[in-house]
């Protein structure tokens, strides 16, 4: 019963803190200070906010919080006044000026401004709640549900929402009884291949003897997807609880967060979150006096894609070149300096917690029955609430994209979304219905993958796109296999030939040889996956693949040496020079009516005209393939 | 002048050697210590890569082969203005490759590049992680969201004009000093 007084003691300790600061009167200003809040400003706004209290004398709060994960509103700010008698409110796009009106206004006169209002957090009779919109109650939050409420550098905050309580339960359990309840969850792994969680804990507790070492991959290089560094920047301790669970699993005295060097905030919230939990014998020797063990290191990793893979994180924590191992041995028999090894995504770790809290059971009842609990995705491109969304699995793109992340902005027409990064495939409005899980991604041709979610547009090229993801995957192979370390630049040549107009005859059918050969001939994940895009663009988009190669015509009109702008003199207006002056290379000139024209042998094709054209005339066209532009002469001077 | 790079150079190594001594002889420390460097100087010199062998007692050639294999060691040195333009998913499907070239072009050099004056270099960069922004640059620490081709002269500008007026002020302040 020691271990449970101890962590009782703390638990009053964070309790008292936590009361202390909901029950002080002063106004609390909670300011969402991740990665994307700070890119968006959240740095200003806090200043503002600071500047603007101490030059009106208000006292009030300011509790730094992680991020909420959504991107769309950033900074976001939740103001709770309660002497002004309102409910807490959300305000989204808090810039330095709206902090310092917002200061004035509510904080000292009592009015909401309720044109700046997104919502309030709770119910209440006087402003609507943000509850009430898709984007926040058809999610259900496991993961992240802690994050953008409590600081991640602050302990107690996390203790007080009921943080490491499971640990003491744990203690109570036999280790094969924990590896028990995350099997009977039917967890799996979230880093993309959805390996079964509680098989790999089983696997690494009987494997064989020696130091057995946790790993956690915050190794996220997809460009497209953050959620891992969102976890770790917002809510650092609840990775860190799942490690020790873990650890304690599988019976690990050693572990290991390998994050990427990229993200110099989540390393430094993670070692910070790691020294405090040591001062509270949350980690460390004997933690909590229960005879458990556990040392957490901090490892950055330098920026390689294919650290990713298991076996190569492995080789890069040895010092070596990232370059994937054979399996078998597995990582779990035989990884880290031949130790058994147990290396699991920062979700997955993260989701522990809440399966011991609330049972095996409960898990089970969220998401489908062969993927069950949530996933996280960050859904970018062209929607109009981006951000990281987490979802029950089984969910259709459709309510995802359109329902909770408000579909195509500008009128556009949904043309692919494109899931799980250079390993995912683009799938076309058919597949709209399909329920997000691992099978039935899968299945369609796309994968779960690190759960990047890129929406297009009816503007985007799908060549480009897949031109975009080869070279992608071209530049982070890490040339161990021959068909990946050749195959993909080859792949990447004749794309690049399609999309400059140069397409031949024949071209198509050597990229779907050449898949299927990269495919065969690869050792991990990476080779494996990378001709992914372009099989399914081929097999759903076919037809923008011929136009390129017969047509020479790009039908998304993105692919620039296949366009041209033009300028409709019918259209066009004497006299105003508005994209005369925004034009970077000067390409565009007057002609003797005084209309504008475009010398198609300087113009970069940067759009930069369109958005310049005032939309009264609109004048600038953009058209494939460039033939079809008029040519316009120069004046005669 | 010469003499001025010279003894920068050998504080510099002088910095690398004591610190670099401080690690453990294991070869689980290679990249470590390279970041390690490359976080006190911006780059890694071709001294560092042989400290960092004699070291650990590997090949020289062994810490090149790591060194390149990863993407966040840079071999020359950046400018003082480092400019990284975001080429992810959602930055290229809203054209930051256009945002790139822009860059380039008014700045006469191209990616991996730096300036002959050492003020601004180019790179480009799988993701920042504000997708949410696309397209973004980030120049020296400053993440600029939603950017446009048209918004990449006022931004060059801008460091140009803060340039001048430090200068100025810089001046101003020793002849004040003089007087």
């Amino acid at each position: 019963m020691k271990t449970e007084e101890l962590f009782n003691a703390i638990r009053q300790e964070a309790e008292r803190q936590r009361n202390e600061f909901v029950e002080s009167p002063a106004p609390k200003i909670h300011i969402g200070m991740a990665t994307c809040g700070i890119a968006s400003g959240a740095v200003e706004t806090r200043h503002a906010f600071e500047q603007a209290l101490a030059e009106r004398h208000i006292e009030a709060r300011i509790h730094t919080v992680g991020c909420i994960g959504h991107c769309y509103a950033e900074p976001v700010v939740i103001i709770d006044h309660p002497e002004s008698g309102f409910p807490p409110i959300f305000y989204h796009e808090v810039t330095a000026g709206k902090a310092k009106m917002l200061t004035k206004l509510f904080l000292e006169g009592g009015d909401p401004r309720f044109e700046h209002v997104y919502g309030a957090t709770v119910e209440n009779e006087m402003i609507p709640s943000v509850m009430e919109f898709p984007r926040f109650n058809e999610e259900k939050r496991v993961i992240m549900e802690k994050c953008g409420h409590i600081d991640p550098e602050d302990i107690y905050d996390y203790i007080a929402e009921d943080g490491y309580a499971t640990l003491v339960r744990a203690f109570q359990l036999t280790p094969e009884d924990v590896v028990k309840e995350v099997a009977d969850s039917g967890l799996r792994g979230r880093g993309g291949a959805g390996f079964p969680t509680g098989r790999k804990w089983d696997m690494a507790r009987r494997g064989g003897s020696g130091e057995k070492i946790v790993i956690c991959n915050a190794d996220e290089g997809d460009p497209g997807a953050y959620m891992d560094r969102t976890l770790l920047e917002s809510n650092p301790h609840q990775m860190i609880e799942g490690m020790i669970l873990c650890a304690y699993a599988v019976g690990a005295h050693r572990a290991l967060v390998y994050v990427r060097a990229e993200y110099p905030l989540a390393v430094k919230l993670v070692t910070k979150a790691i020294q405090q939990a040591e001062s509270l014998e949350l980690l460390g020797k004997d933690i909590l006096r229960s005879g458990f063990d556990l040392k957490i290191e901090v490892f950055q990793g330098s920026g390689a894609f294919v650290c990713g893979e298991e076996t190569a994180l492995i080789e890069s924590i040895e010092g070596k070149r990232g370059m994937p191992r054979f399996r078998p041995p597995y990582p779990v028999e035989k990884g880290l300096h031949g130790q058994p090894t147990v290396i699991n995504n920062v979700k997955t770790l993260a989701s522990v917690p809440p399966i011991l809290k609330n049972g095996a059971d409960w898990y089970r009842r969220i998401g489908t029955e062969k993927s069950p609990g949530t996933a996280i995705f960050s859904v970018v491109g062209d929607v109009v609430h981006p951000g990281l969304v987490e979802i029950p699995m089984g969910v259709s793109l459709r309510t995802l994209i359109f329902d909770i992340c408000g579909g195509v902005p500008n009128k556009k027409a949904f043309k692919s979304v494109q899931i799980g990064g250079p390993s995912g495939g683009c799938l076309p409005s058919a597949f709209l219905d399909t329920p997000i899980d691992f099978d039935s991604l899968t299945q369609a041709g796309a994968m779960m993958g690190s759960g990047g979610m890129v929406v297009m547009d009816e503007d985007t090229c799908m060549v480009d796109v897949s031109r975009y993801f080869i070279d992608f995957t071209q530049k982070e192979s890490c040339g161990k296999c021959t068909f990946c370390r050749i195959g993909t630049p080859h792949m990447l040549r004749i794309l690049d030939r399609i999309t400059q107009g140069e397409g031949r005859e024949g071209d198509l059918e050597q990229l779907e040889q050449l898949s299927r050969d990269i495919k065969e001939g690869s050792l991990c994940g990476l080779g494996k996956t990378a001709p992914n895009p372009v099989i399914t663009s081929l097999r759903y988009f076919r037809e923008e693949y011929e136009a390129h190669v017969n047509e020479k015509r790009c039908p998304g009109k993105m692919c620039r040496p296949l366009t041209a702008f033009y300028i409709d003199l019918e259209k066009c207006a004497r006299g105003c020079d508005a994209c005369v002056g925004c034009c970077p290379v000067d390409a565009i000139f007057t002609t003797s009516t005084r209309k504008k024209g475009i010398d198609q042998s300087l113009c970069v094709k940067c759009g930069e005209c369109v958005v310049a054209c005032p939309p009264q005339y609109d004048a600038v066209e953009k058209v494939s393939p460039p033939k079809l532009a008029p040519v316009v002469e120069r004046s005669a001077k | 002048m010469d003499d001025a790079i010279l003894a920068e150079e050998e504080a510099m190594l002088e910095d690398m050697r004591s610190r670099v001594s401080g690690f453990e002889k294991e070869r689980g420390n290679l990249i470590p210590i390279l970041q390690m460097i490359q976080g006190r100087h911006a780059y890694l010199p071709p001294e560092a890569m042989d400290l960092a062998a004699e070291h650990l007692n590997i090949p020289v050639c062994e810490v090149y082969g790591v060194a390149t294999f990863y993407n966040q060691f840079r071999f020359h040195p950046p400018g003082r203005h480092p400019i990284k333009v975001c080429l992810g998913t959602a930055c290229h499907v809203k054209a930051g490759d256009i945002i790139l070239e822009n860059f380039e072009r008014k700045l006469g050099i191209t990616d991996g590049e730096t300036t002959p004056d050492k003020e601004f270099s180019i790179e480009r960069v799988a993701c920042v992680g504000c997708c949410a922004l696309a397209p973004v640059a980030v120049i020296s620490e400053t993440v600029h969201g939603k950017m446009a081709p048209s918004k990449v002269e006022g931004l060059l500008l801008r460091i140009q004009i803060e340039k001048e007026k430090a200068e100025r002020e810089r001046e101003s302040g020793k002849r004040e000093g003089e007087k």
